[in-house]
């Protein structure tokens, strides 16, 4: 990983700009979105790469456990990432 | 030996595990569709028979989790609970094991026998993944069976292990362990296991949900047990004391459990060769869903469809039509002849009613390939991708990613249909997304549109042609998404929402036989569901258009004008040697229907061969009178043949005044009369509503009908481009008055198809009912400020057109950018804990 990408750490997903690594700390979604995410492996303690923005800025492409999972920012804001 | 003849088998999984391959893979092309009772999700099922026992498999909606947080999560969980199938055959991806595995878990918690189908095997291998299958049973304790559902390996073993798995006694499924929660959960299962819940829920299921707090299981034992029955609070207890004590939500626990156990599971089972490489699928993706390229991939995509299926399939229909006119060829000549001047109803109903069918029919190899090609953008993974590129566009008025393909049915490129499209809005996950592309897909341009802008261009606009149907192509997307912005904020304001977070699922070639299927299987559907209705609606125009009829005065003018005409023929022929042959009324008739039915034959064929092939099949057919219909050099038979064409071109003229006069006095000419007050401020006349009431039933029939109101001229053989021309431009028909009606016809609600569909994909009449009143006063409105506006501005019609252009691309612009609406940061809930 290169030193660049390593100086700025982000609290969220929505956050990250692509390229960047991080792992899942907690959700702050409930309900659906939260069960969603679940499902497709957003489970606390993964880790996640943050794959691309889409040609308009939003949604954004990430892959977590081997796959590729797209998102909108408005969700990503709710995953909170650990602090490394 | 198998115990039991006939077994039900559920085959549930995830989005994108070949759920579908895998069941046609069982059950062959033995299929069938319906809907589960009272929802609007498909129910596909199917019977194979092997080894003596007979085997119904039903296809379950494809679903992340067996919760109930959507519509096909809970259609599941229903059929598994009530249904309680003999087998759950489990498919999985074995290219993302851990995800399937959270699935997996689920399905085993509920308790029933469970085979596994590891799905996608080559795909893995592909990529560099080794699963141990031996060790995968022995710790999922079922039947794990690998198989390549797209090319059919692993059929049999997958049929034995189904077979085996049902006539298992005894179960030894894995099961998933809460940990520090167990003894928990298993004091609230032993307390369950004592009330009348045990007889028709797992218990163990019952008692994982309560204490995760679904709010489902929550609903069932309210429901039986009553809410303060002492098994609710005690799960309540259970949650609040380990919170407590272990300062995480319950529920955050389960799942760390579940996914502890699906990570050792996997630990012990798969072995990556490949791991950090990128796979050919990123490989792509890097390319396509780069931020430049990606829009000219989209754009190129579309263009290509939209190639292939209108125009290279509006060509075939070329091809196709002849059969259709063979059709009413003979359904013409199996029904009464034509009398000279009215014919029998049961002649012009019938033939009104195949007229209609063939106008929708007519589509089919256009829909074919459509459906062709969509079922490959499905299959191959780039639909997701489409959602992905525009969901950001689609967002901001309300729609959603996935809104992309009901427009391209919808035919936002000039030609589409809104039945398939609004067939196709049944994959939108958030309920008030789904409505909103419901409700605005009809604006899309229809290939039904189309000959009517035509018609009006070709007379009003020839030197801009080009010029007006892009506006008239463009303009009905920017209503679209203004319109969905409208509905979204206001009326659908409370509708239900769901998260975008959706898997961009690997790239696979499609299969010949998937895609095919698909395709086949739409266009049938769109042809029994609009068919029938269409055909009943046609029969009622054609009421409204025949009755009352016209005067007795007015028939015996008729009769005496064409009388008048046989007197004519019969003095003409005088001098022919064959006059002998028409002396009464009957033979005349009969040869004149002869004439014109040959006549019609011959239009609708194309070359010399054709056209000598017909000569010898009429040659043939009437020996006697063939040399009437081709005299050649008998000049005899040529003074009959003259007479014949004179009289027969007569008929015509009178046929259609008749028709005329009746649609003026009919009901709906009636209806459009009595509207032309209010319709003046969009500069309608009546011809014009008659022709827009009666494009209910069928877009198609506007044009017909229009050629019936406008029709002098017509025996000079004028197309019908000139006659409305000369008679509009005597009557102060402008530019103006043409554009508001076509703007109009872009905005003007669905045909009846397209709103029995909507009934269908609403499940409410209440929608159905405003996806027709909306439009109508919206197309009303807009067009009665293009025809006053124009007027009072003294714009001509392009003026106009240009500036009301630009008024609505602003609008659609500055809507788009807002952000006050829907863009706000979601609250941070406090539940998640600090960090």
């Amino acid at each position: 990983m290169r030193r660049r990408k390593r100086r700025k750490q982000c609290r969220m997903l929505g956050d990250c700009r692509p390229g960047q690594q991080a792992k899942i700390r907690c959700h702050h979604a409930e309900g659906a979105i939260r069960q969603r995410l679940l499902d497709l492996g957003f489970v606390p303690g993964t880790r996640i790469d943050m794959i691309r923005n889409a040609p308009l800025g939003d949604p954004i492409q990430c892959k977590v456990s081997g796959y590729n999972v797209t998102l909108r920012r408005s969700e990503a804001e709710l995953i909170e990432l650990e602090n490394e | 030996m198998p115990n039991k003849e006939k077994l039900l088998v559920g085959l549930a999984g995830q989005q994108n595990a070949g759920k579908s391959t895998t069941f046609n893979m069982l059950t062959g092309a033995n299929q069938h569709i319906a809907n589960y009772p009272g929802v609007t999700v498909d129910k596909k099922s199917g019977t194979f028979k092997y080894q003596g026992v007979k085997v119904e498999t039903v296809d379950l909606p494809g679903t992340y989790s067996l919760t109930s947080f959507s519509l096909e999560e809970r259609v599941t969980r229903d059929f598994l609970i009530t249904e309680k199938p003999d087998v759950i055959v489990n498919v999985v991806d074995a290219s993302s094991l851990k995800r399937s595995l959270y699935f997996t878990f689920q399905v085993l918690e509920i308790g029933f026998p469970v085979a596994v189908a590891l799905n996608m095997m080559d795909v893995a291998t592909r990529n560099g993944i080794q699963i141990d299958i031996g060790r995968l049973q022995h710790r999922l304790g079922v039947d794990v069976i690998p198989t390549v559902g797209r090319r059919g390996k692993g059929k049999k073993e997958l049929r034995d292990a189904i077979l085996a798995t049902a006539n298992r006694k005894e179960g030894k499924a894995l099961r998933i362990a809460y940990e520090d929660l167990e003894p928990a959960i298993e004091k609230l299962e032993g307390k369950l296991q004592t009330t009348k819940l045990a007889d028709t829920y797992p218990v163990r299921w019952l008692s994982v949900k309560l204490v995760e707090g679904d709010s489902e299981a929550e609903r069932i034992v309210i429901e039986e047990l009553g809410a303060a029955s002492t098994e609710l609070e005690m799960s309540r207890k259970i949650r609040r004391e380990f919170e407590e004590e272990h300062f995480m939500p319950v529920a955050d626990y389960m799942v760390g459990c579940r996914d502890r156990l699906a990570s050792s599971i996997v630990g012990s089972c798969v072995t990556e060769t490949k791991a950090g490489k990128a796979n050919i699928s990123e490989k792509i993706d890097a390319l396509v869903l780069n931020r430049f390229a990606a829009p000219i991939f989209l754009v190129a995509t579309v263009f290509i469809i939209y190639q292939l299926s209108i125009v290279k399939g509006y060509d075939l229909t070329q091809y196709w039509w002849p059969f259709l006119a063979k059709f009413r060829a003979i359904v013409a000549g199996i029904l009464p002849d034509a009398g000279m001047l009215e014919d029998p109803y049961i002649r012009s109903m019938s033939l009104w009613m195949v007229d209609s069918a063939n106008a929708l029919l007519n589509y089919i190899p256009i829909f074919l390939i459509l459906f062709a090609l969509i079922a490959i953008l499905e299959d191959s993974g780039y639909m997701a991708r489409i959602a992905f590129i525009l969901d950001r566009m689609f967002f901001a008025f309300g729609l959603h990613g996935q809104s992309t393909l009901p427009f391209i049915l919808g035919g936002v490129f000039a030609g589409g249909c809104a039945v398939p499209g609004v067939m196709a809005t049944k994959g939108i996950p958030d309920e008030r997304s789904r409505l909103a592309t419901i409700l605005t897909v009809p604006y899309m341009n229809c290939l039904a549109k189309i000959p009517f802008y035509t018609l009006l261009v070709n007379v009003f606009f020839v030197e801009y042609k080009s010029w007006v149907m892009l506006f008239l192509s463009t303009i009905t997307i920017f209503v679209a998404l203004l319109v969905a912005r409208l509905l979204t904020a206001t009326v659908l304001k409370t509708k239900e929402t769901a998260p975008f977070v959706m898997e961009l699922p690997n790239y696979h070639p499609p299969t010949f036989f998937g895609v095919g299927q698909r395709a086949i299987e739409r266009t049938w559907q769109y042809i029994k569901k609009v068919g029938s209705i269409v055909i009943a609606v046609s029969v009622c125009v054609f009421t409204l258009l025949q009755f009352p009829g016209i005067g007795d005065d007015r028939k015996q003018y008729y009769e005496t004008e064409i009388n008048k005409a046989v007197v004519q023929f019969q003095k003409k022929i005088e001098k022919s040697s064959y006059a002998e042959h028409f002396q009464d009324e009957a033979a005349i008739l009969e040869m004149v229907n002869l004439y014109t039915e040959y006549k019609t034959a011959k239009l609708n064929i194309k070359g010399a061969k054709a056209s000598k092939a017909l000569d010898l099949r009429y040659l043939k057919k009437y020996p006697d009178e063939f040399i009437f219909l081709k005299p050649k050099k008998d000049k005899d038979a040529k003074i009959i043949n003259k007479a014949v064409r004179g009289l027969s071109s007569k008929r015509k003229s009178l046929r259609r005044n008749i028709k005329e006069e009746q649609i003026e006095t009919s009901f709906l000419g009636s209806v459009g009369r009595s509207l032309e007050p209010l319709t003046q401020w969009a500069g309608f006349d009546w011809k014009i509503n008659v022709a827009i009431l009666s494009s209910f039933a069928a877009r198609e029939s506007s044009v017909a009908t229009i050629g019936v109101l406008y029709q002098q001229g017509a025996d000079e053989n004028k197309s019908l481009e000139e006659r409305m021309g000369a008679e509009i431009s005597g009557g102060g028909f402008t530019p103006l008055h043409a554009l508001a009606v076509m703007v109009f016809f872009a905005l003007y609600p669905p045909c009846l198809a397209t709103t029995i569909m909507i009934k269908v994909q609403t499940g409410s009449y209440k929608w159905m009912a405003f996806s027709v009143l909306f439009p109508t006063a919206l197309g009303f409105i807009v067009a009665s400020i293009i025809f006053s506006g124009g007027n009072a501005l003294n714009l001509n019609g392009i003026q106009m057109m240009a500036v009301f252009y630009v008024f609505v691309v602003i609008l659609t612009i500055v809507t788009g950018l807002s952000k006050s609406w829907g863009r706000k940061r979601p609250l941070i809930n406090i539940r998640a804990g600090t960090v």
